[in-house]
């Protein structure tokens, strides 16, 4: 096998120098009868060769040429091509966690800037090295929620979030002495703030909006500080599409208390849904009820600036049962790819894809909505993506545009049995203005 | 520009420290559409606050990330000898075949079909490690080995619930486990009781026995344990935690000392995790992204979370008609650039190269063992060691700390220290299988030269690393997590 070095001669000599015969003999400690008998019913091994061209073949399956308008949480982005050689140098890709900060400065640094465009971005006072994904990043809010006010026990969720992270969230939270009440949403697509207003109570722990909501709707974040702050519900912001915070103002602007997210739209690819990368900001005061990995600055014995992992005392090697969270890992690589794609993307390039995104959705929606069969469902601000309702039910059609090299969006029937007839349409600044044309006229064809 | 520090050893400030570049590094797509007013968006809502990023041009981009990847020790580099951590090469297959154009761009609700190349792939991981494991069932959604413990504890919870089964609110956990398997129990608001262990290092039965009372879920346990040592009498615990009503989790990190040798299966265990980034080869990346599969009984098969990868004749599919379904820990299915990665590397191997990779690595642990005993303590010394081998610093003058300080300075990254907690200044070296003899015994004459040294003599180092030893307490104490401008 090319990846074992050692020779026969070795072998016997270390063989030797332990005191055995054979190999098999260091495994005496396993009792037999716990043994496996024979070898693993794994077929031989696959030369390179031969692995590389069955997994070609595997990989063009998906239509990498189909006009796409998927999104609903993974966002197709434009990732420049400087991107992958500097983040898959081995020094980044093949290091471990940076527990030893005198080896590790490249990796403790990226970190410490990767906190530093997250917390800006978000407009809060710090970011830890990232979470998992966004919906378990969503369901740690909510439980450092309550490490914060652990006298309270409600939590208020926004129906308009995205259902995959509301069933996190309901997941986690099942095993945890909290309770949770879905906050409606209006007909124009915005959670309806005055039914939060009449939800919450003493027993209110926080409530969470997700910005830009399921829907591509811009919910009022402000409206939702003022009604939060004055009952003293924690502020919980959630963003799935984070370029829109090139266009939307920050949370942290409407006193969000934790700011939660998904990376992956900060240019890593769709990628079948992971690995993505989870944010999460929050302000100064709770900086020691947050989970997840911190990257933090101080000095070496000359004095010089230096950065190490630091607030450990959160975290499970030494607190064990007692820890913030049982998170021991944060998405380095993802997050180190975040970052250079930020800094690629620059303060100006981020306003600018903001307003692309936003200017496409918008021409986008106003084409489709002239097409005969097709509603826009909330006449309201979005930010890249809309639901449009279809006359005919939305998978029918979804199929039938498939077939003609066009993947039109996300049924909603997947999420809501009910809602059979509306597709959730998403560009970025991957779609071509001809990419419309096209989808418009498919549409013609088949409703 | 910032001059060099040693040589070309070059400093690198902070991304937000350079003078700001008239560009962006960063070309967008053409526009072709017109750019709208965004009256539509009521204006409070607009940004309106600093967004904090820098504006660079791409070679300086390029330069800074650079620069700080040589900051960094790595395995491609040199010997990583982790115990707990299984830092094995990572082949260059696995990344290329995770970056193919239709794995990258595939978009998790795009129809099944266009996805059918990545489904089988997936399906036959599952099938890989259900073989490996010995178990009934795989789930591949965990992101990381504590996110699949917490998924384990949740089926278990659920398990129990469904039996209408209320009193067992309490999980046992030897006190020489991973500090993530008490966190993860106590989210699933588990209390913990610690299960001592014996004088030889495994658990001890006497104490097991009283423990395992009818308000106790389940068990984590760790075989190998974190001393390097197998739990011998790992059936006998399960089939008394079952008997009793409870239930077995198998924390996996150590696997790489069992693949092809004995399956947890068939100790019984009920749900264990894999860590594919120690034992199938997948990079670190830095501290992630890694994945965390579990393989599962069919008893607990029904509260998977959804949803589940199902094959039905030659149709495989997700299936989200899950009745009994504890819900989702995760958006879509989980970290599949990773898992292609460790599909790869089983298929590379195949099961005869699996069972061979096993041998070497506990060959290569054995072996260091053998030659590091000559001057250090081994505390559990009546079986061979696994995969890893555990040493002390109680012959040494100077501690662990410094030893491992010292290692840096010589051109070794340092073992795992102070871990597992059972002994005092504990050193747990894990060689894996794809280090050279050579390799092994340079690091071995570096430890015992080391060995020998005056605390007094190493205290000081490293000192021709990039930075000298890093204050990690001035960082605890006053936290500065930001780059924040200076007034």
């Amino acid at each position: 096998m090319k990846y074992f070095p050692f020779s026969k001669e070795q072998q016997t000599d270390m063989l030797k120098t332990i005191g055995v015969e054979h190999i098999s003999e260091l495994f005496s400690a396993i009792p037999e009868t716990i043994k496996i008998q024979g070898d693993l019913k794994i077929p031989e091994g696959t030369t390179e060769f031969t692995l590389q061209r069955e997994v070609k073949a595997k990989s063009s399956c998906y239509p990498i040429d189909h006009i796409s308008f998927l999104g609903g949480g993974s966002y197709r982005r434009f990732i420049p091509t400087a991107i992958a050689p500097v983040v898959n140098r081995a020094e980044f890709l093949t290091s471990y966690t940076p527990y030893q900060p005198e080896a590790s400065q490249g990796t403790l640094q990226a970190m410490f800037e990767f906190q530093t465009l997250l917390a800006n971005l978000t407009g809060m006072d710090a970011a830890n090295g990232s979470m998992y994904e966004g919906a378990s990043a969503a369901a740690e809010a909510v439980m450092m929620a309550a490490r914060i006010n652990p006298k309270k026990k409600n939590v208020l969720l926004s129906s308009a979030i995205h259902p995959e992270y509301l069933e996190c969230i309901q997941t986690y939270l099942k095993y945890q002495d909290l309770t949770w009440e879905l906050i409606p949403v209006l007909e124009n697509g915005q959670t309806d703030l005055a039914a939060l207003e009449s939800a919450i109570d003493d027993n209110s722990l926080c409530s969470m909006l997700q910005i830009v909501n399921f829907y591509g709707v811009i919910e009022d974040q402000k409206k939702h500080g003022e009604i939060v702050s004055d009952k003293k519900v924690l502020n919980l912001a959630l963003v799935i599409e984070m370029t829109s915070l090139g266009l939307i103002e920050a949370p942290g602007a409407f006193g969000a208390d934790i700011v939660v997210g998904e990376g992956q739209s900060l240019g890593l690819p769709v990628s079948f849904g992971g690995p993505y990368l989870g944010v999460f900001a929050v302000k100064a005061k709770h900086i020691r009820k947050m989970p997840g990995r911190l990257s933090g600055q101080t000095v070496d014995t000359e004095g010089k600036r230096a950065f190490c992992l630091t607030l450990a005392t959160r975290e499970q090697h030494i607190r064990r049962e007692k820890a913030t969270s049982n998170i021991c890992s944060n998405q380095q690589h993802c997050a180190l790819s975040v970052t250079m794609y930020l800094s690629l993307l620059g303060k100006n390039g981020l306003k600018d894809l903001a307003l692309m995104n936003y200017s496409k959705a918008k021409e986008a929606k106003e084409a489709l909505a002239q097409v005969e069969g097709v509603t826009l469902r909330h006449i309201t601000s979005h930010y890249n993506e809309f639901v449009i309702d279809l006359k005919k039910p939305a998978l029918e059609i979804w199929e039938a545009l498939d077939k003609k090299g066009i993947l039109a969006g996300v049924p909603l029937v997947w999420f809501d049995e009910k809602d059979t007839h509306g597709l959730l349409v998403n560009l970025t600044e991957m779609n071509r203005a001809e990419d419309v044309t096209n989808l418009t006229a498919a549409l013609k064809e088949v409703l | 520009m910032s001059p060099g520090r040693k040589g070309l050893v070059l400093a690198e400030p902070l991304l937000f420290e350079h003078a700001a570049s008239a560009t962006s590094g960063m070309d967008l797509p053409d526009w072709d559409v017109a750019k709208s007013a965004t009256t539509e968006i009521p204006a409070h809502l607009l940004r309106k606050s600093e967004t904090g990023l820098p504006q660079l041009s791409e070679p300086e981009v390029v330069r800074h990330f650079t620069r700080l990847s040589t900051y960094n020790y790595s395995l491609d580099a040199g010997f990583y000898p982790l115990g707990s951590c299984t830092m094995k090469y990572n082949p260059k297959i696995n990344d290329w075949v995770a970056s193919l154009e239709g794995f990258a761009n595939a978009h998790p609700y795009a129809p099944f079909e266009h996805n059918k190349g990545l489904l089988e792939i997936l399906w036959e991981h599952k099938e890989q490690l259900k073989e490996i494991s010995g178990m009934d069932e795989v789930c591949l959604h965990p992101a990381a080995g504590s996110h699949g413990e917490l998924l384990g504890m949740m089926l278990i919870c659920a398990y129990h619930e469904d039996r209408g089964d209320f009193k067992r609110t309490k999980v046992l956990i030897p006190d020489s486990a991973h500090g993530t398997n008490p966190s993860s129990a106590a989210i699933c608001n588990l209390e913990s009781v610690t299960l001592p262990s014996g004088p030889d290092g495994l658990i001890d039965m006497e104490a097991l026995d009283k423990l395992m009372t009818d308000e106790v879920a389940g068990i984590m346990l760790t075989n190998p344990n974190t001393c390097g040592i197998f739990e011998i009498n790992m059936k006998k615990v399960a089939d008394l935690v079952h008997e009793r009503g409870g239930q077995v989790y198998f924390d996996g990190a150590n696997m790489n000392a069992l693949v092809g040798i004995a399956r947890p299966g068939d100790m019984n265990a009920d749900v264990l995790h894999f860590n594919v980034h120690k034992t199938f080869s997948t990079p670190h990346g830095g501290g992630g992204p890694g994945a965390g599969p579990i393989g599962l009984k069919n008893h607990l098969a029904e509260f998977l979370p959804k949803p589940v990868l199902t094959k039905k004749e030659d149709f495989i599919f997700q299936d989200f008609n899950r009745p009994k379904s504890i819900g989702r820990i995760r958006s879509f299915y989980g970290n599949i650039g990773v898992l292609i990665r460790s599909w790869a590397f089983i298929k590379t191997l195949g099961g005869k190269g699996l069972t061979e990779m096993t041998g070497q690595a506990v060959l290569s642990a054995n072996y260091m063992k053998a030659r590091l005993q000559e001057k250090f303590h081994v505390p559990f010394d009546k079986q061979h060691c696994m995969h890893e081998v555990l040493l002390t610093d109680k012959n040494q003058e100077a501690s662990t700390l410094d030893m491992a300080k010292g290692l840096i300075e010589r051109g070794f990254h340092p073992p795992t220290i102070y871990f597992p907690l059972v002994v005092q200044g504990a050193l747990l070296i894990e060689p894996t299988e794809t280090e050279s003899k050579e390799s092994l015994d340079a690091f071995c004459d570096a430890l015992l030269e080391l060995a020998t040294k005056s605390s007094e003599e190493l205290h000081h180092l490293p000192e021709t690393t990039f930075v000298q030893r890093v204050d990690e307490t001035l960082a605890a104490r006053k936290p500065i997590l930001k780059w924040d401008l200076k007034p």
